[in-house]
């Protein structure tokens, strides 16, 4: 086994190198740009030579979220990589997921929409992600890397979440993180978990493993009587309220007591805007960012914080504003919120943003809403 | 001779498998997955499988076959049981990995994860219900419905202009590469239950032996869906279903 542990890698090829180091047992997967690496990787390293790792390449995306949720079920610890149109046939399987409380990550490395699209980067499947399109009251655990380090090192965060939570991780990405190399240093080997410690990890598994001691296990999302079908939901909406109150993820960059405006963005977009906040900052703009780590769970209660202090917010992401609702939402009416960003494959750039941010400005000062303005 | 003294373990010629549990069964009189359902309750535990299979149950009629056999069961989504029986077996190839599925769920919906899975060659037994209509939702037109026959969704008998031939995707099924055994059984008599128990007990059997793909058809009766009482369902299923589509193995590379 390569035991080298500091390289030169793609995205997508650190999301394929990780697994195989974090002891997941299998990928299921179907290509689409801009996410083949993932697949291709798998396939040249030979995984289940070594680990054991199980790698197919399946006859469709629907196809891949249904292996995936056959691994849930048994117990087993699976991912599946896809883009923006493969992630919208995986809906309906991920409801299901959610629905069996299973274990199971996506990588979602987003193009531009809507439709086949472009197979330039985009991040205009933040409410796919976030929100959903399978059906029912249900949530997914939404992780959003900005850098390869971050890809290889979500694959480890993803593993833990979706044990804990009993419920799928996506990690959304873009075309952008996933086809850029940067350094990454990837995680010792740890080895897959055994069938003992999958039944003592997993009691509700449908493997077989210890039947004669206790009474069979069923993966259903089945139900006809509503009593029991609400009940079941009340039982999963209490458990998204905790992973609310407890795994909310953000960093800041460059806010402090004096921070005057804000930025939100993620993924690419937060390495786009770091720059323009540089450029700012050498103006003597108060700007500083915060970056949502966690998509879903959301950082409200930070946004709305920073909002009581804060002249206006800017979101950016490559979209026509999918994100930028959600942080109106978190800034509770208390400041403006604003939207910058390109879409349909097309990027900002750091000159973009700042032009974005300087718009933003100018009409604030002009306007001298007070506090509170927006809450109206 | 009394009751009591005729019911002894000494005088027992047959009995109910043990995995089969007390819950009574939602199937309609007459209708052929209770049957299939207990053959495959007693393979499992004549070949001791009780805590080594991991079972697949469709959308349709045998949504809830989970609840009569006491084995551990993934009810998949419509149409994606050998997908997900595809990673299943992958991820545990020391267990016995099987699909129930019905026509619709087996030949129309998920005809792309039947036909793949097939050939691929995964290790796993399909146990394929064709009664030519969908039951659990009323009686609407299937793949496998016959030409001229009456559904819900072509009142008047299914029309080549309007709806299509029927698919014979057993028939598709033998000329996969993937496939090791393909066979085409019923289940109306005492004769062809027992034919019917030893395909499926070589369809697991294969399973367990990393043979390939190993598909069951059973030609089975929808009496309420065909408006028949039992009776006439099963001589109805004789006259029309069995020309159409004929019993006996279709394919068998297994030779030891």
């Amino acid at each position: 086994m390569d035991n080298k542990n500091i390289v030169l890698l793609k995205g997508n090829e650190a999301i394929a190198k990780a697994a195989v180091r974090y002891g997941y047992d299998g990928f299921f997967g179907y290509p689409i740009t801009p996410q083949s690496e993932v697949l291709e990787t798998l396939a040249v390293d030979k995984p289940w030579e070594t680990t054991g790792m199980v790698v197919l390449q399946a006859e469709s995306e629907l196809a891949s979220i249904n292996m995936l949720y056959g691994a849930g079920c048994t117990g087993k610890l699976a991912f599946t990589s896809s883009s923006s149109p493969g992630i919208a046939l995986m809906q309906e399987g991920l409801s299901y997921m959610a629905g069996n409380e299973l274990p199971g990550v996506i990588v979602s490395v987003g193009r531009g929409g809507p439709g086949l699209g472009t197979i330039q980067p985009g991040q205009a499947d933040y409410n796919q992600a976030v929100y959903g399109g399978g059906n029912g009251d249900y949530n997914l655990i939404v992780l959003a890397p900005n850098s390869v380090q971050e890809m290889c090192d979500c694959m480890g965060k993803a593993k833990e979440l979706t044990f804990k939570w009993r419920t799928p991780v996506i990690i959304l990405s873009d075309g952008v993180i996933g086809q850029m190399m940067e350094k990454v240093e990837l995680p010792p080997f740890t080895p897959r978990r055994t069938d003992e410690e999958i039944a003592a990890q997993c009691p509700w598994a449908t493997n077989g493993i210890g039947l004669k001691k206790r009474k069979y296990n069923i993966m259903s999302t089945l139900e006809f009587d509503p009593i029991v079908m609400e009940e079941r939901n009340r039982a999963m909406s209490e458990k998204y309220r905790k992973i609310e109150a407890e795994e909310v993820d953000y960093e800041l960059y460059n806010v402090d007591d004096t921070t005057e405006y804000l930025i939100v963005a993620y993924g690419i977009s937060s390495r786009v805007s770091m720059k323009t906040i540089n450029l700012l900052r050498e103006g003597g703009v108060k700007v500083g960012m915060l970056r949502p780590k966690t998509l879903w769970p959301f950082p409200n209660k930070i946004i709305s914080k920073l909002s009581e202090q804060v002249k206006a917010i800017l979101c950016v992401e490559q979209s026509e504003g999918q994100m930028v609702k959600d942080v109106r939402l978190a800034t509770e009416g208390q400041v403006p919120v604003y939207h910058s960003g390109r879409s349909g494959g097309m990027i900002s750039s750091p000159k973009d943003v700042f032009e974005d941010f300087q718009k933003m400005a100018r009409e604030c000062l002009s306007k001298n809403w007070p506090k509170g303005y927006w809450m109206k | 001779m009394t009751k009591e003294e005729l019911i002894i373990p000494e005088n027992k010629v047959y009995g109910r498998p043990t995995l089969m549990n007390d819950t009574p069964m939602h199937y309609c009189p007459g209708c052929s997955h209770s049957v299939v359902h207990k053959l495959v309750a007693e393979i499992i535990e004549e070949m001791g499988m009780e805590e080594d299979t991991i079972a697949i149950c469709p959308v349709g009629c045998a949504v809830f076959a989970y609840r009569y056999i006491d084995i551990d069961w993934i009810e998949a989504s419509h149409g994606r049981a050998p997908a997900c029986a595809s990673a299943v077996k992958r991820l545990w190839p020391k267990k016995l990995v099987f699909t129930y599925q019905g026509d619709g769920d087996l030949a129309c919906i998920g005809t792309a994860e039947s036909i793949h899975a097939m050939n691929r060659g995964e290790n796993i037994a399909i146990i394929f219900i064709n009664n030519a209509i969908y039951g659990m939702t009323g009686g609407q037109m299937a793949p496998t419905t016959l030409m001229g026959m009456k559904t819900s969704t072509c009142p008047y008998g299914r029309q080549a202009d309007l709806h299509g031939y029927p698919l014979h995707i057993t028939d598709l099924a033998v000329n996969l590469e993937g496939t090791c055994y393909v066979t085409r059984q019923a289940v109306n008599t005492v004769a062809n239950i027992r034919k019917t128990k030893k395909a499926i007990r070589q369809a697991f059997e294969n399973s367990m032996k990393g043979k390939g793909c190993s598909i069951v058809e059973v030609v089975s009766t929808c009496a309420s869906g065909w408006k028949k009482t039992p009776e006439e369902a099963n001589q109805w299923m004789v006259d029309n279903m069995f020309p159409y589509y004929p019993l006996g193995d279709l394919k068998n590379t297994v030779t030891d």
